[in-house]
């Protein structure tokens, strides 16, 4: 290191702007790689939605692209994004998300249902419940959200919609109430939500 | 120093968990698998190397004074690049992944090796420490991961072959089938009650290796540095 520089960076405004420069570099790094990468994530997050979309709807549920044929219902924060599933143009389902608080964290569950109030399917796309205990929702580590298919809001009755240790008829799991109990609510929730929707969604 | 001595300080005398107490945080958290420590030890290894290359290169042009933003502005930036790099082209892998790479933000080891070696030393002496001290790190987070994910879930390396690729699918096994599991070991507890048995057994190494270091010496040498 040269005296000259060792002299130069004990000076207050070489220290202010050469933290400056660094900032602005890294900022430039950061637009750059931003603008390199926006493109590609896009795609792949499109792709992932798609494979999650699928699999709460049948095979030959839709004929029409359902990342594209979406409708905001509610306003402000509640507001939910349908995806509609069309056969020759005929609204055949719904796909949307629903969130409900469990034992950690919110659980957010995608779930499908048919026109007449069925359901497809449900699939828990997101949560923070303990391993081992409360994961048992993640169709990877049981089959516990399949016994959703084909329920709808008169079938079970609507007083049994909760888990067995409530009264009602889903099942919950050894050490862990609390988790199950939290997405029977947001199922019926989303069950409720389309029930009260049913005109706007399927318009 | 000397390659050698960085080697040596990396994965084993001055090892970031098993002897710097460092970066416990992203080591609790995610040894719950061989798997998940192996992949956030390799994110890390990545993100150090780099980091002590970038520091030891600008470390003639930072004043004392404003060293410590500067570091943390690169790593951060840093970690945000790879971030965005393996959401964009490798997704699959960010699936696995992503939640440990905004981790690597907040690892202090990262930070601890920019301010403690990278910010002396020549450009080479601070990659081969940054890889070295990585090394060690995932050698660490791994066999940390192992012991809980053998005890907590019997298996080992579970769901390799989503973080590797499917040819590493002969590393996943299933010691024990069928096996209930000890909750406690996936969870923290588990993680520390694993972390202080490995240190008590890094100190009785240690000092066995000290001792057969020392043996042609006197009685009184030994003890003093045991």
């Amino acid at each position: 290191m040269s005296a000259t520089l060792a002299a130069f960076r004990d000076r207050l405004a070489y220290q202010g702007v050469s933290l400056g420069l660094v900032a602005l570099l890294a900022t430039t790094a950061l637009v750059v790689g931003n603008q390199m990468t926006h493109a590609a994530i896009a795609q792949a997050e499109a792709a992932d939605l798609a494979n999650s979309l699928a699999q709460v709807l049948p095979d030959g549920t839709a004929d029409n692209d359902l990342l594209k044929d979406i409708v905001k219902v509610g306003a402000g924060e509640t507001a939910v994004t349908v995806h509609r599933a069309r056969k020759a143009g005929v609204p055949t389902a719904a796909v949307f998300r629903m969130a409900e608080r469990g034992y950690a964290a919110d659980i957010v569950v995608l779930m499908g249902v048919a026109a007449d109030g069925r359901l497809l399917g449900v699939r828990v796309v997101k949560h923070a419940e303990t391993p081992g205990l409360g994961d048992k929702i993640e169709i990877a580590k049981a089959k516990w959200v399949l016994d959703f298919d084909g329920k709808s809001l008169g079938e079970p009755p609507v007083e049994k919609w909760a888990v067995k240790k409530d009264g009602g008829v889903f099942d919950q799991f050894a050490g862990a109430t609390i988790t199950p109990r939290a997405v029977v609510k947001a199922v019926k929730r989303g069950l409720d939500f389309f029930a009260a929707h049913k005109e706007e969604i399927l318009s | 120093m000397n390659a050698r001595g960085i080697v040596r300080d990396g994965l084993w005398d001055n090892n970031v968990v098993f002897a710097q107490m460092l970066a416990l945080c992203p080591a609790m958290a995610v040894t719950t698998s061989g798997t998940n420590g192996l992949g956030m030890g390799l994110a890390s290894t990545a993100v150090l190397l780099v980091s002590n290359i970038l520091v030891a290169l600008i470390r003639d042009f930072v004043s004392p004074q404003v060293r410590i933003p500067v570091f943390v502005v690169l790593i951060a930036t840093l970690v945000t690049l790879v971030d965005l790099a393996l959401n964009a082209w490798l997704h699959d892998l960010y699936k696995v992944l992503g939640l440990f790479i905004a981790l690597i933000v907040v690892n202090c080891a990262i930070l601890g090796r920019a301010e403690a070696f990278a910010s002396k030393s020549p450009v080479l002496d601070a990659a081969l420490d940054g890889l070295m001290m990585g090394i060690g790190f995932t050698f660490a987070l791994t066999v940390i991961g192992l012991i809980r994910e053998l005890l907590g879930s019997g298996t080992l390396f579970a769901q390799a072959s989503l973080l590797l690729g499917p040819q590493f699918a002969f590393l996943e096994t299933t010691v024990i089938p069928n096996y209930g599991g000890v909750l406690m070991m996936i969870l923290p507890p588990g993680g520390f009650l694993v972390l202080g048995v490995l240190l008590a057994l890094k100190r009785v190494l240690d000092r066995r290796m000290a001792a057969r270091k020392c043996r042609p010496a006197s009685a009184e040498f030994s003890t003093e540095s045991a």
